[in-house]
C-alpha cells in the first residue's frame, strides 16, 4: 500500500509532469490564460491518460511482447491512443451531450499529445504491473491538473501587472512557469 | 534557386519553430541540458521533418484528404522508430540519454503542422527544403538553448571546461526550473530581433 502512496505523491509533485519532465507544455501554455477552461482540460487529460493506460497495457503485453514486435510500440501507441480519444470524443457527443459541451474541444486538442502518449511509454519502461501503471497514470494526471490550474490562476493575477514589452504574452509565461517549477523543486529528494 | 533559398531560410530565423511559432518546446526543455543531447535531438528531428515531408508530398496525390492526419501520423510513426533504431544500435549512450523523448517526435506539433501547411500542397523539392530549413530552425535553437545552460550550469561545452575551475557553476540552469526561465527570456529577445528586423525592411522599402 505504501508503495502505491508513493508512486502516486511521486507522479504528482515530485516528478510533475510539466514542470520537471517538461510533456504537455503546449496544452498547459495555450490553455492556461482561463482558469475555467484549465479545470476542463486537467480532467480531461487525467481522464484519457487513465484509459488509455489500460489499453496500452493490454496491447503491449498480450499483443506486442508475444509476438516480439516490441519495437513497433511506438507506432502502434500512437495510432491506439488517437483512434481511442475520436472514439471517446464520438461517444461523448453521442449520449452525453452536456459533458461535450464542456470537454470537446479539449479532447480533440490531447487527441496527439506529448502527456498522452509519454505515460503509457514511462510505465512499458519501468516495467510497471498493471495496477502501478493506474497509479502512475492517474497520479500523472492529477499532477498535470494542478500544475495547469495553479498556472492558470497566476496568469489571471498576471494580467494586471506591467510586464516588459518584448516579455508579454509567452515569454512572461515561462517566466513564471520557471518559478512555479523553482518552488516544486523543493519537494524533490522527499521520495526517491 | 531563390525561391528556394526564401523556404529554406524562413525556417531559420524568421519563423523559428521553437522561437516564434513556440511549437514543439518539450524537447527544447527537456533535453537541452548539455550540447551533445541538444544537438543529436535538433538532427533526429531535422532528418524525420525532412522525410516526412518528402513522403507527404509524394503521395499527396493519392491521400483522401478525410484520412489525411492518420496516415501523416503512421508515416510519422515509421520515420521515428527508424531513428530510434538507428541510434539504438550506433549510439546507445545517446539513446538512453533522450529515452522517452525521442519517441515523443511522433507527436511534436511543427511535424504535423509542416506536414499539413506546406507539403501536401507542394511539390517534392521545395517540401524537402521547407522541411530542411525547420529543422535547422529548430537544431539552431536547440544549440543556442543547449550551449548556454552546458556552460553556465555547468562551465563546459561540448565537455570540455571553458570557464576554468574558479567559476561555481549555476546549477539551477541545468534543472528544470531553469529552462523555463532561459525559454522565457530567449523567446522576448528573438521578439525584440525580429522587430528590428521588421523596421530596417519597412525603412529600406520606404528608401527604394
Amino acid at each position: 500500500m505504501n508503495d502505491y502512496l508513493l508512486l502516486f505523491i511521486g507522479a504528482v509533485i515530485v516528478n510533475n509532469f510539466v514542470l520537471t519532465r517538461f510533456l504537455g507544455l503546449c496544452i498547459f501554455f495555450g490553455v492556461s490564460k482561463n482558469l475555467k477552461a484549465s479545470v476542463g482540460m486537467g480532467m480531461a487529460v487525467t481522464s484519457v491518460i487513465f484509459i488509455s493506460s489500460i489499453f496500452a497495457y493490454g496491447v503491449y503485453n498480450f499483443i506486442l511482447v508475444p509476438l516480439h514486435v516490441t519495437f513497433l510500440t511506438t507506432i502502434v501507441f500512437v495510432l491506439l491512443i488517437a483512434s481511442f480519444v475520436q472514439l471517446l470524443e464520438m461517444v461523448i457527443r453521442r449520449y452525453l451531450p452536456a459533458l461535450y459541451k464542456m470537454w470537446g474541444i479539449y479532447l480533440l486538442l490531447i487527441a496527439t499529445n506529448c502527456v498522452v502518449l509519454a505515460v503509457p511509454l514511462i510505465n512499458i519502461e519501468s516495467n510497471f504491473s498493471f495496477a502501478k501503471s493506474l497509479v502512475n497514470a492517474l497520479g500523472s494526471g492529477v499532477g498535470f491538473a494542478v500544475a495547469i490550474i495553479l498556472m492558470a490562476s497566476l496568469r489571471e493575477k498576471l494580467r494586471l501587472a506591467e510586464v516588459p514589452k518584448p516579455l508579454e504574452g509567452l515569454g512572461i509565461a515561462f517566466i513564471v512557469a520557471g518559478f512555479l517549477s523553482l518552488s516544486f523543486f523543493g519537494f524533490s529528494g522527499m521520495i526517491k | 534557386m531563390f525561391r528556394l533559398w526564401k523556404i529554406f531560410s524562413k525556417g531559420l530565423i524568421m519563423e523559428n519553430p521553437i522561437f516564434v511559432l513556440a511549437l514543439s518546446l518539450c524537447p527544447a526543455l527537456a533535453v537541452t541540458t548539455t550540447v551533445v543531447n541538444a544537438l543529436t535531438m535538433g538532427l533526429s528531428v531535422m532528418f524525420v521533418l525532412s522525410a516526412n515531408n518528402v513522403v507527404v508530398s509524394l503521395t499527396r496525390k493519392l491521400v483522401n484528404h478525410k484520412v489525411r492526419v492518420p496516415i501523416y501520423i503512421t508515416s510519422i510513426a515509421t520515420i521515428v522508430t527508424l531513428v530510434q533504431l538507428l541510434l539504438q544500435a550506433y549510439a546507445p549512450l545517446l539513446y538512453k540519454d533522450l529515452g522517452i523523448y525521442l519517441s515523443l517526435i511522433v507527436v511534436f506539433a511543427i511535424i504535423l503542422a509542416r506536414a499539413e501547411v506546406f507539403a501536401s500542397k507542394n511539390s517534392v523539392v521545395p517540401s524537402f527544403f521547407d522541411g530542411f530549413g525547420m529543422g535547422c530552425g529548430f537544431t539552431l535553437a536547440m544549440l543556442i538553448i543547449g550551449t548556454i545552460r552546458e556552460l553556465v550550469g555547468n562551465g563546459t561545452i561540448l565537455g570540455y571546461n571553458i570557464l576554468g575551475h574558479a567559476y561555481q557553476p549555476a546549477l539551477i540552469m541545468i534543472l528544470p526550473p531553469g529552462a523555463f526561465l532561459l525559454i522565457g527570456y530567449l523567446v522576448g529577445a528573438s521578439k525584440l530581433f525580429n522587430q528590428y528586423l521588421e523596421k530596417r525592411q519597412k525603412a529600406r522599402g520606404e528608401v527604394v
